[in-house]
């Protein structure tokens, strides 16, 4: 046990080197989420929408799911070497399916009679996508970020032995921090994901339509069909 | 006059490949080089992996069955231990694993806790889900069979939820496959992260790849082999 009390005396005593590698990991942390919401969110709303390439998306998850992260990073050296850049792709890698497939399965899952009665009223399929199918979606939309989030941050640790910096760094460096040095690493990780996935739960209700609140299908079962890391608390 | 030739070449480190042009030059994939060390490399570590995974997903599954049939019965309890799973879950692996260490040692044991603590929310919150998916109608219809609470629980309810259950299984086994890797760079030295780790700083591509290529195929067959029991185990949704 006295190494965890060393652990928390090295966070009062390097807390300057834990806040820097905590900023270095959020900026390889967010460069990553940003780029896989960019590539994955228009599609899979797009596919959602036309109801179209199920293979795409379940294939995704289905390959998501089994890929470990430590093997396509050490893959990514491989083919790209090392730093910032390699990191970065491995996690998008990593990260596109999770969004991809509830994007997808969240607009494609839109009761077709609510889609149907937008339609009747005249409205044009981009405002039933803006003003039927995202608002109904966004619930499901936002449990695919919030996964993917948390599962990259918690990755972007594994990173570091790629070159990407951040708090992996320390806990990859016995040799230079310590023992006590990377149990602390540790414990700023942990803290760093359950923040992160505290921070994103609140802001999934924040986002929810009011009508959508509470509604069943929160406890729904996690089925092959849904993300690889599906939604963690309802 | 050496030293000059390791400053102009690339250090290539000696794999017990001396003539083997493909390992000199760190091509793609070197099958000689592989098929040589599969016995004494590969082949222990896949079973090592294998190992980690049926120990973590059955003691998982006795857990988060254990537990659900709890939270089935006494509804209240299903929030706390669904946040309890949720927390474990939460904690990225390398840190769970590290933070294990100075407490199991590196054993396979800390590789187990940490393995084990990943696959219980995503059984624990299936087994439930299945349970709570049993129609009612049939539960009616059981009770008035006569079937006592345990039979029907045994020959009724359980069977139902099995494709929930092993719908649980799955990513619980995949997502087990995918993390056991990690549990080599905090030094268990055991299952295919070993050779993933071995090659990160020699940067020698037959041995990672073909390790990555080991677990995820490995990923994938049980992922199949999953499916193929679910459909024995319910000959009855076959029809369906």
């Amino acid at each position: 046990m006295g190494d965890f009390a060393d652990a928390f005396e090295f966070m009062g005593s390097h807390l300057g080197l834990l806040v820097s590698k905590t900023g270095d990991h959020l900026v390889l942390s967010g460069a990553a989420v940003g780029v896989s919401l960019l590539i994955a969110l228009p599609l899979g709303v797009w596919l959602g929408h036309l109801h179209r390439g199920s293979f795409l998306a379940v294939g995704a998850s289905n390959i998501g799911r089994a890929l470990p992260s430590l093997a396509v990073i050490a893959v990514g050296i491989g083919l790209l070497g090392i730093g910032f850049g390699n990191s970065m792709l491995v996690l998008v890698v990593l990260a596109v399916p999770i969004v991809l497939t509830n994007a997808y399965a969240a607009v494609d899952g839109v009761d077709r009679d609510v889609v149907e009665a937008a339609r009747g009223m005249g409205m044009g399929p981009l405002q039933v996508l803006a003003r039927v199918e995202l608002p109904l979606a966004i619930p499901l939309i936002f449990a695919g970020v919030r996964t993917a989030v948390v599962y990259v941050i918690a990755t972007a640790t594994l990173a570091a032995i790629a070159g990407g910096g951040g708090l992996g760094d320390i806990i990859y460096n016995q040799a230079s921090y310590g023992l006590p040095g990377v149990l602390a690493a540790a414990f700023w990780v942990a803290g760093l994901a359950l923040l992160a996935e505290l921070l994103l739960a609140a802001l999934q209700r924040a986002v929810t339509p009011r009508g959508l609140r509470g509604a069943p299908g929160a406890a729904a079962a996690v089925g092959p069909s849904e993300g690889p890391r599906a939604e963690a608390v309802a | 006059m050496t030293g000059a030739l390791a400053q102009s070449a690339p250090v290539i480190p000696d794999f017990g490949g001396g003539s083997d042009s493909c390992v000199r030059r760190n091509e793609t994939f070197c099958w000689d080089w592989f098929s040589s060390h599969w016995g004494s490399t590969f082949q222990p570590a896949l079973l090592q992996h294998i190992a980690l995974t049926a120990i973590a997903v059955g003691v998982g599954l006795a857990i988060a069955l254990a537990a659900a049939l709890v939270a089935y019965r006494r509804v209240w309890l299903e929030r706390p231990f669904t946040l309890l799973s949720a927390l474990l879950y939460t904690i990225p692996s390398l840190a769970l694993f590290q933070l294990l260490v100075p407490i199991t040692g590196l054993t396979r044991l800390t590789a187990e806790i940490a393995l084990v603590s990943y696959t219980l929310l995503i059984l624990f919150r299936n087994i439930v889900t299945g349970l709570r998916e049993v129609p009612d109608e049939v539960r009616e219809a059981a009770r008035g069979m006569g079937l006592t609470p345990l039979q029907m629980l045994w020959r009724v309810e359980l069977p139902i939820a099995v494709p929930a259950i092993v719908a649980g299984l799955r990513i619980a086994t995949v997502t087990v496959i995918s993390l056991a890797t990690v549990a080599a760079i905090v030094g268990v030295n055991e299952g295919l992260g070993v050779p993933i780790l071995n090659a990160i700083p020699t940067t020698f591509n037959t041995e990672f790849i073909a390790a990555a290529v080991l677990t995820i195929g490995l990923a994938l067959v049980a992922d199949g082999l999953l499916l193929a029991a679910q459909r024995i185990l319910t000959p009855w949704a076959r029809r369906a």
